[in-house]
C-alpha cells in the first residue's frame, strides 16, 4: 500500500508542489475577495476555466500549435509562454471584473442579505460555463503541448521536469509580487484597510467600489495564471473543469485561514502534497474524501484555519 | 414592487375562520387538480407534465422546505443538503431491493438514517460559523457522493436499479400516469408545512429566529443555541431523507450522479429565489425553478444558460426573494457575523 509512496516519494513531492502552486494561485481569487467582502466568490472556478481556455485558444489559433506537433524551442517557446500567460491572466481578470460588476456591486448596496450575492454569483458561474460549453462542446479537449516535458535534472531518482519547474518558479514569482503589492502599494493599502474595517476605510477616503473591483481583478489575474499552468501540466480543458479545482483551491484557502493570503499559500502547497500522497496510497478515486476529511479535522481543532483569520498584517 | 407577502398576511389576519378554511380548501383543490392541466399552456414539451409535477417540482418544494429550516429560519448556510436526500434514497434502494419491506415501512428508517447523518455532521461542525460551515457541509455532500461512487457493494457508479414502487393504498402507483405520486407528495408537503408552522410559533421556532438574528445575544438570553442549531439541522435532514426515500421509490433507479453538488445549490437557489425564511415564498421559488428548465426544454442547449441568467437578474431585482419574510422578522445582519 505504501510502496508507491516510498519508491516514488520525490517524484510525487515535485508533482505535489506543482499542483500546490496551481491551487495557491486559484486560492488567491477566493481569499482576496473573501478578505474584503466576507463573501465566497463562487464564480472563481469559472474564471479559472476561462483562463485555461484562453491559453488553449492562443496556442492553437495564434501560434498554430497542435496536440502532436513538436513543442517550440528557445525564443519562440519564450514568446508562446509569455503570450499565453498574459492572455490567460487578462481574460480572467476582465471576467472577474465583470463578475463583480454584475453579480456583486448592485446587490452590495441594496441588501444586507449575504446569501443573495452568493446565488447571483452561482448564476453567473452557470452562465459562463454554459456559454463555454455551447461554443466548445461538452467533451474534454486536448490542449496543444506548449512547454516540452523535458527532464532538467534528476534528484534521488525523481525527474525534475521543465513544465513543473516553470509552474513552481513562475507561481512563486507571481505570489511574491502580489504579496509585495498588497503590502507596499497605495492600492494594496486600500485593500488591507477595507478588509480590516469597511466603514472606517470609507471614512478615511478609500474609494470602496474601486478597491473591491481591484481585488476581484487581482484575484482574476492570479486565477488566470493558474489556468495557464494547469493546461501546461495536464494538457486538457473542459467546460466544467473549474468545479473540482475550484473546490480544492477554496479548501486550500480555508485550511490556511481564509482572507489570509500567506495562509492560502501554505494551504495550497500542503493540500497539493497531501492530495498526491493520498492518491498514491489509497487510490485517486478517494481523493476528494481525503481532502475534505482533512479540512473537517483542521477546522475542528483550529476553527479559523491554521494561520487564523485575525492576523491583520498579513491579511489581505 | 408590491409586497405580495404582506398583502397575503393582511388578508389572512383580517379574515375569520370560515373564510380561512375556505381559502385553504380552494388552494388545495387547485393544487390537487394540477395534473389535469397538462394539455394547457403549462404543458412541458418533452417530459410528461404529471411527471414534472412530481420531480423536479414536488420534490424540490419538499427539499426546499427542509433546507429553509436550516438556512432561512436559523441562518446556517448548508451547501451539502443533497447528502441527506442521498442517504434517504440509498436507504430505500438498499432495503427495498434486499428485504421485503415496502416504501412506507422504509420511510421511517430512511428518515432516521438521514437524521443520524445530520447529527453526525452537526456535532463537530455547528460550532463553526458562516462560510466555514458552508464549505464543511459542501464537503460532507461530496464525501457521501464519492463514497457511494466508490463502494461496489451499493452499485458503485451504476447505482441501484429495480427499486420497488410504493404499494398502493386502494390504488396502484403507475409509471405512465403519475397522478398518485403527485397527490402523495402534495400530502407530504402539507404535512411538512403543518409541522413547520407549529414549530415556528413555539419555542424551537423562536430559538431559531433569535439564533439567526444574533447568535451571541441569543446565547446570553439563555437560548441553548448549540442544541437548537443541531435540532434545526436534524429536522432539515429528516425532511431531506423522507424526500429521498420517496424519490428512490418513484425513480426505480438511483445512481451517485443524482446527488451532486448542483442539486444542493439548486435547492438553495429555490430557497433564496423564493424568499428565505418564508415557507410560501420557498414553495413558489421551488415550483418556478423546478418547472422552468422543463418548460423551456425546446431551447435545449441554451436552457441552463437561461436558468443562470434568471438567477442573476432576479437576485438583482429582488434580493430578498419573490415573497420575502415579514418586515418585523427582518434582522440587520452585520457584515461578517455569520451567514
Amino acid at each position: 500500500m505504501f510502496d508507491t509512496l516510498i519508491h516514488q516519494f520525490w517524484s510525487l513531492t515535485f508533482s505535489g508542489i506543482a499542483l500546490g502552486f496551481i491551487y495557491v494561485l486559484i486560492a488567491m481569487g477566493y481569499t482576496m475577495v473573501y478578505g474584503v467582502l466576507r463573501m465566497i466568490n463562487f464564480a472563481n472556478s469559472e474564471i479559472f476555466m476561462v483562463g485555461a481556455f484562453a491559453t488553449v485558444m492562443v496556442s492553437k489559433y495564434v501560434f498554430e500549435l497542435s496536440n502532436d506537433a513538436i513543442p517550440p524551442s528557445n525564443v519562440k517557446l519564450f514568446l508562446v509562454i509569455l503570450c499565453c500567460i498574459v492572455a490567460s491572466m487578462l481574460a480572467s481578470a476582465l471576467l472577474a471584473f465583470l463578475v463583480e460588476l454584475v453579480a456583486y456591486r448592485h446587490l452590495r448596496n441594496r441588501t444586507t442579505n449575504r446569501i443573495a450575492p452568493l446565488i447571483s454569483a452561482i448564476g453567473i458561474g452557470i452562465v459562463i460555463s454554459e456559454i463555454v460549453r455551447i461554443f466548445t462542446g461538452a467533451r474534454t479537449q486536448f490542449a496543444p503541448n506548449i512547454v516540452p516535458k523535458k527532464t532538467l535534472a534528476t534528484f534521488q531518482g525523481a525527474e525534475i521536469r521543465l513544465d513543473s519547474t516553470l509552474t513552481i518558479v513562475a507561481g512563486l514569482i507571481l505570489f511574491i509580487l502580489l504579496d509585495r503589492f498588497i503590502k507596499y502599494s497605495r492600492l494594496g493599502r486600500g485593500i488591507r484597510a477595507v478588509s480590516m474595517d469597511e466603514d472606517s476605510a470609507k471614512l478615511m477616503g478609500v474609494n470602496l467600489n474601486r478597491v473591491i473591483s481591484l481585488t476581484f481583478t487581482l484575484g482574476g489575474l492570479m486565477t488566470g495564471a493558474a489556468g495557464f499552468f494547469y493546461v501546461n501540466v495536464y494538457e486538457n480543458v473542459k467546460f466544467n473543469m473549474g468545479f473540482s479545482l475550484g473546490l480544492a483551491a477554496f479548501t486550500a484557502a480555508v485550511i490556511g485561514g481564509i482572507g489570509n493570503i500567506r495562509g492560502a499559500f501554505f494551504g495550497g502547497i500542503s493540500l497539493g502534497l497531501v492530495e498526491i500522497y493520498a492518491s498514491a496510497v489509497i487510490g485517486t478515486q478517494w481523493k476528494p474524501v481525503t481532502v475534505f476529511i482533512i479540512l473537517i479535522l483542521i477546522l475542528l481543532f483550529k476553527p479559523n484555519g491554521i494561520f487564523g483569520e485575525a492576523i491583520q498584517r498579513t491579511r489581505v | 414592487m408590491i409586497n405580495l407577502r404582506d398583502k397575503g398576511a393582511q388578508f389572512w389576519e383580517r379574515s375569520n375562520r370560515p373564510v380561512r378554511v375556505l381559502t385553504v380548501f380552494a388552494i388545495v383543490a387547485v393544487v390537487a387538480a394540477l395534473p389535469y392541466a397538462g394539455n394547457t399552456f403549462l404543458q412541458t414539451p418533452v417530459a410528461a407534465f404529471d411527471a414534472v409535477l412530481v420531480y423536479p417540482m414536488g420534490m424540490f418544494i419538499l427539499m426546499a422546505l427542509g433546507l429553509n429550516v436550516v438556512v432561512g429560519k436559523s441562518g446556517m448556510l448548508d451547501l451539502g443538503y443533497v447528502a441527506f436526500f442521498a442517504v434517504g434514497a440509498y436507504t430505500m434502494a438498499i432495503l427495498g431491493t434486499r428485504t421485503g419491506l415496502n416504501t412506507w415501512e422504509i420511510m421511517p428508517i430512511g428518515i432516521a438514517a438521514a437524521m443520524f447523518a445530520g447529527v453526525l455532521l452537526a456535532i463537530p461542525t455547528l460550532r463553526l460559523r458562516g462560510d466555514y460551515l458552508a464549505i464543511v457541509t459542501l464537503g460532507f455532500g461530496e464525501i457521501v457522493r464519492v463514497s457511494a461512487l466508490n463502494s461496489e457493494a451499493i452499485g458503485g457508479a451504476l447505482g441501484i436499479a429495480g427499486v420497488p414502487f410504493p404499494p398502493g393504498l386502494g390504488f396502484e402507483y403507475q409509471l405512465l400516469d403519475q397522478k398518485y405520486f403527485y397527490w402523495t407528495i402534495v400530502v407530504m408537503i402539507l404535512l411538512v408545512i403543518w409541522v413547520i408552522r407549529r414549530l415556528t410559533v413555539r419555542r424551537p421556532g423562536r430559538a431559531w429566529e433569535s439564533i439567526r438574528q444574533d447568535e451571541d445575544a441569543a446565547e446570553l438570553m439563555g437560548v441553548s443555541t448549540y442544541k437548537y442549531k443541531i435540532w434545526a439541522f436534524v429536522f432539515g435532514a429528516a425532511i431531506g431523507g423522507g424526500a429521498g426515500v420517496f424519490y428512490a421509490s418513484r425513480s426505480m433507479v438511483i445512481a451517485p450522479d443524482n446527488f451532486t453538488l448542483n442539486t444542493s445549490i439548486l435547492i438553495l437557489a429555490c430557497v433564496v429565489f423564493g424568499g428565505m425564511g418564508n415557507i410560501w415564498g420557498v414553495i413558489v421559488g421551488a415550483a418556478i425553478l423546478g418547472y422552468l428548465p422543463d418548460r423551456f426544454r425546446f431551447l435545449s442547449d441554451a436552457r441552463l444558460l437561461l436558468f443562470g441568467l434568471v438567477l442573476v437578474v432576479f437576485m438583482n431585482l429582488r434580493p430578498e426573494g419573490i415573497l420575502p419574510r415579514k418586515k418585523r422578522e427582518k434582522a440587520i445582519v452585520k457584515k461578517g457575523s455569520g451567514a
